[in-house]
């Protein structure tokens, strides 16, 4: 070992980036390259009935116009989101309706204004509620886990509790923004289709585009090189690719679909927005005798996508008796998609937050409730754990947040007309793995070469498998050449789950290995060409695991809520984390942090609302969508654990693209609780909501004990 | 992109003559709105008449110990220039409290009044909206609208005004000086943007082809104690959900002088005349402070999702009244 594995190594392609040189999808200037803009559909639910194309087909510059009526056909996608300009039908507002290629970007964006498009509308429906009377209960919820699960007697056992908590939340919708908008550059050679795309995976790319051109997958080559951020809406592909390619199959030329950030909301996926209902029953003892976590959320009409926000109920405390439920209404909204941490985000904020609900109502310590209730098998399952350090994290992070001796009661501490607060919540997150394919070659020149198809998205993928390979090799870290982002590389699944380093190393681990053991036999000087091996982890990295694998962590967050405006500024954020091996310090750092930052927007500022009239999502930009800036938050802090579990894979490394963002929003969410007294069950906690909250409360106080008790008027006594 | 003509001034006089002479032409300032709009297709200028090279870019003293902001100053120059600061500190801290770093090192003053609404309504050509298409209906009023106005709305228009230093301006008794075909006029920064009423289309006051060419601040209110607060989503990059700037006068232990403003409540900054009234004379307490603001604010009409405005509002405006009180008599007796 040369011990590359672990040391915080600098990004690879960090240069590049900085200086602007790193070419992302849109930057492929090839000649004679046009540019396409959608048009999307302005009515949320019926048919297009005409589409005028004359007075855009007129502007200058303007090569083609692609409706249904003249789109290549395709066949049918798995995904029907992928089924663009097929048929007249318009499944929700913003679907795309046409499409304008031009000569350049302001062309095609001007043609798309011209297209007139006339539709027969029909009555919609975009409004969840828990008892809407659509609302059905799925097989599956997303990734496959069945949709209820249920031991014991949960309801006869609440109802004879001796401590109870029955609340409910609300998670808006959410909406993933990569910094780089979904885009696609195609060209078609000889019957073979090239692209350059905006992609969490380009295996997936190909083998949709593939089928749906009907060509061969050998005759398709996607690359994504440099991936600015997917945050899971570039998993699978979205329609920019399919459009790129269709239009240049069209037009005979090279075609670039850079998505307009405004259009993203409608068609690259959401978080769907989850209703909550928690009941969790305790002995006075803090132990749980009965857990029922029962979600509602939306799908759309075309594709059933069910968050799984129940999901992590059935890992995280032991309870004889529990019930976890998803049921959904496919409404004429847009279709919800991945995001980060899908299900564990908005599950993990509604079961933290009802955590923290049942330890008032005991009068215990947050910390201590939740390590009273740590299971010794997963509670689902029934299968141990590979390895599980929830309550390790939360003893370091109590340890180091400087959480000992808190005065518990709400509303106890304040600096004028800050109140401040703290919180705590648990984070979980399953580990993934799936088979991939590397090779790695030795050169004659000393250096190495290893290929893999892994996508970078930002996360510093091909530091981190250089030093992955770099130790399996004996080498030191910059003789290691990586290539990934292509489909001409050795197959690899795609950056999403959290997977993509345990997936991509545990090949380039097993190919690099091996070519180590060759080396070791080989006599004399290389071959020109150099020593190849190649890996392949099917078999071994998709078996079964008689283990339950998991990651945990824990959140702590101190807030100050302003009493005369409801804004809540968060002081400090820390977690700690047990996933396994952390491969890269620095990058680790990068991811944890992002996360963490990414659940005080859910918590703090990002909302997004649905627009019952017109069927579309109101906050459309980064001017009014508010992804969290430096200002929201003074220090954030990501700590971990060394975990040596030897049941995940080569490396000992559980994913943590993900289990930062699961608990921040209910840690923050806790601590407002504890600055205020004030438990507010509905994200985000905008100035609006808090204050209106701290005013209700006020109100309520003045009622009980007089309104001389607490000033002359609404704003005081806070 | 509709094509349109590009014109750069170097004089006022050319600015204004080039704008007569191309109809349907912008004035182009920093651009941070109005090339937005385009993209967008709200603005469809025939012609864009730049106006950032126009000799306007100073802040020069006046004798009454005011100052003359030329329209051209980008907000980063006008909110660090020490004279700003320190005999008007509420409008640097207002244009502080606008945008983002980068945003203000392009956004001119004369631009910054001129911004339109963020309405999401009137930025969405798919939907009706009065102020972009007189007529058309308005999708906010029944819609989407926490952050629309409480105050001075009409059953045409909801949109606020988003400008941060629009409000500073107001309360410090600003004028905003202009010129155009007919010459040079001035205009009270608190008149300058209108009400809504049945023509929500029309922003301010400002006539055809006319051109800001910079903001006149009073040597009444220089050097007196102001301050400015904003209410918003996220700590900075975000428009006001309620603001105010004050300014505040206090001799012989009386108000002598005020002058408060509202950010996002209205159409228009919302100068507070009414509670200036009811301050003027008083004694400058909380209690007169609360009797004052809520006279103010009696005259708002909530909407059906931002009624937390009015006590947002008055929340902070008490907090600044009296934090300037406070600095008023401290400042007398030191």
């Amino acid at each position: 070992m040369t011990g590359s594995v672990g040391a915080p190594a600098e990004r690879r392609e960090g240069r590049e980036k900085v200086s602007g040189t790193a070419r992302y999808a849109a930057e492929f200037h090839y000649p004679g390259r046009a540019q396409a803009w959608p048009v999307p559909a302005a009515v949320a639910r019926g048919r297009v009935t005409g589409v005028d194309t004359a007075a855009a087909l007129a502007v200058p510059g303007v090569l083609a116009v692609l409706t249904h009526e003249n789109a290549p056909r395709l066949a049918e996608p798995d995904d029907p989101t992928l089924a663009v300009l097929q048929d007249p039908r318009v499944p929700h507002r913003g679907w795309f309706v046409a499409l304008v290629v031009g000569e350049t970007l302001e062309a095609a964006r001007a043609g798309a204004a011209a297209v007139r498009v006339d539709y027969a509308a029909e009555e919609h429906d975009v409004t969840l509620t828990a008892s809407h009377p659509g609302v059905y209960v799925p097989e599956d919820a997303n990734g496959g886990y069945p949709a209820v699960r249920e031991q014991g007697d949960p309801d006869g056992a609440f109802g004879s509790s001796a401590a109870r908590v029955d609340v409910a939340y609300r998670v808006p919708p959410l909406h993933n923004h990569p910094m780089e908008p979904h885009t696609s550059t195609a060209r078609w050679e000889d019957g073979r289709l090239i692209v350059h795309t905006s992609s969490q995976g380009t295996g997936a790319v190909q083998g949709v585009l593939a089928g749906l051109f009907g060509v061969p997958e050998d005759r398709v080559v996607v690359t994504a090189e440099h991936v600015g951020g997917g945050f899971g809406s570039k998993g699978t592909p979205r329609t920019d690719v399919v459009l790129a390619a269709m239009a240049a199959r069209q037009t005979g030329r090279p075609v670039t679909v850079a998505l307009p950030r405004r259009y993203l909301p409608a068609v690259v996926g959401h978080r769907a927005p989850t209703l909550h209902r928690l009941r969790l029953g305790a002995d006075t003892d803090g132990r749980l005798t009965s857990l029922v976590h029962e979600v509602t959320t939306h799908t759309s009409r075309i594709k059933e996508f069910v968050e799984q926000a129940a999901v992590p109920a059935r890992v995280m405390y032991a309870s004889p008796h529990s019930r976890t439920e998803h049921r959904v209404a496919a409404l004429d909204v847009p279709s919800p998609s991945w995001m980060r941490a899908p299900g564990e985000a908005p599950g993990m904020y509604a079961l933290e937050s009802a955590m923290d609900e049942l330890a008032t109502e005991l009068g215990m310590d947050p910390v201590e409730l939740r390590v009273r209730n740590e299971p010794d098998v997963e509670p689902d399952s029934g299968k141990p754990f590979s390895s599980r350090h929830l309550v390790e994290c939360l003893r370091e992070g109590a340890r180091r947040f400087g959480w000992a001796g808190r005065d518990p009661r709400p509303g106890s501490r304040r600096d004028g007309p800050l109140l401040l607060g703290t919180g705590v919540a648990a984070a979980t997150y399953p580990v993934m793995v799936w088979p991939a394919t590397a090779t790695a070659r030795a050169l004659p020149d000393g250096t190495f070469l290893v290929r893999v198809n892994a996508t970078d998205i930002g996360t510093g993928a091909r530091t981190v498998l250089a030093q992955v390979g770099a130790d399996a090799l004996d080498a030191p870290l910059e003789r290691v050449r990586i290539e990934v982002g292509s489909t001409e590389l050795p197959s690899a699944p795609l950056a999403g789950g959290s997977s993509g380093t345990a997936s991509w190393g545990w090949a380039v681990h097993e190919a690099c290995t091996r070519l180590a053991r060759r080396l070791a036999e080989h006599t004399g000087p290389l071959p020109q060409q150099g020593l190849d091996v190649r890996a392949d982890t099917r078999g071994s990295a998709d078996a079964e695991s008689d283990w339950a694998r998991h990651a945990f962590g824990a959140h702590f967050a101190e807030v100050a809520v302003d009493s005369v405006t409801g804004e809540v500024r968060v002081g400090r954020l820390l977690g700690v984390y047990a996933a396994g091996r952390i491969l890269n310090a620095r990058t680790a750092r990068s991811q944890f942090v992002g996360g963490m930052t990414m659940g005080l927007g859910m918590a703090l500022t990002e909302g997004s609302t649905m627009d019952a009239a017109f069927g579309d999502f109101t906050e459309s930009d980064l001017a009014s969508y508010h992804v969290p800036v430096h200002a929201d938050v003074d220090g954030i802090e990501a700590h971990w654990l060394d975990e040596d579990d030897p049941r995940l894979n080569p490396m000992g490394s559980k994913g943590i693209g993900e289990i930062g963002i699961v608990g921040t929003a209910a840690a923050i969410g806790n601590a407002v609780h504890h600055a205020t007294g004030i438990r507010f069950r509905e994200l985000p906690l905008t100035p609006d909501r808090v204050l209106t909250g701290l005013l209700d409360s006020r109100t309520a106080n003045d009622a009980r004990t007089g309104p001389a008790a607490s000033g002359s008027g609404p704003m005081r006594g806070v | 992109m509709k094509e349109f003509a590009y014109v750069r001034a170097g004089s006022v006089e050319e600015a204004t003559s080039a704008y007569a002479a191309h109809p349907g032409a912008r004035y182009l300032g920093g651009g941070t709105n109005l090339v937005d709009l385009m993209k967008l297709g709200v603005e469809r200028p025939a012609a864009l008449v730049d106006v950032t090279r126009l000799p306007l870019d100073a802040v020069e003293e006046l004798p009454d110990g005011g100052l003359r902001i030329g329209a051209m100053v980008r907000n980063s120059d006008l909110a660090a220039h020490p004279l700003v600061r320190d005999r008007y500190p509420a409008l640097s801290q207002a244009v502080l409290a606008g945008a983002s770093g980068q945003l203000r090192n392009a956004a001119t003053t004369g631009g910054n009044l001129l911004q339109r609404t963020r309405c999401p309504y009137f930025q969405d050509l798919s939907k009706p909206c009065n102020k972009r298409e007189p007529g058309s209906g308005c999708g906010a009023r029944d819609g989407v609208h926490r952050d629309h106005a409480v105050l001075g709305h009409s059953a045409h228009c909801i949109a606020t005004h988003p400008s941060d230093m629009a409000v500073a301006l107001a309360a410090l008794d600003g004028r905003v000086e202009l010129y155009g075909p007919e010459g040079a006029r001035s205009v009270a920064a608190a008149d300058f943007h209108r009400l809504p009423g049945d023509r929500p289309e029309q922003d301010t006051e400002i006539r055809p082809g006319e051109l800001v060419t910079g903001v006149v601040l009073p040597g009444s209110t220089a050097g007196l104690p102001s301050a400015y607060r904003k209410a918003r989503d996220r700590a900075s990059y975000a428009f006001a959900l309620a603001s105010v700037a004050a300014v505040l006068r206090v001799s012989d232990g009386v108000v002598g002088g005020v002058g408060l403003a509202f950010g996002a409540l209205a159409h228009r900054p919302w100068r507070a005349r009414r509670a200036e009234e009811a301050l003027l004379g008083a004694a400058p307490t909380a209690a007169a402070f609360e009797h004052a603001v809520d006279l103010e604010l009696s005259a708002a009409r909530p909407l059906r999702d931002n009624a937390y405005k009015v006590p947002l509002a008055r929340g902070i405006a008490l907090d600044v009244l009296s934090r300037l009180a406070d600095a008023a008599l401290t400042r007398r007796t030191s």
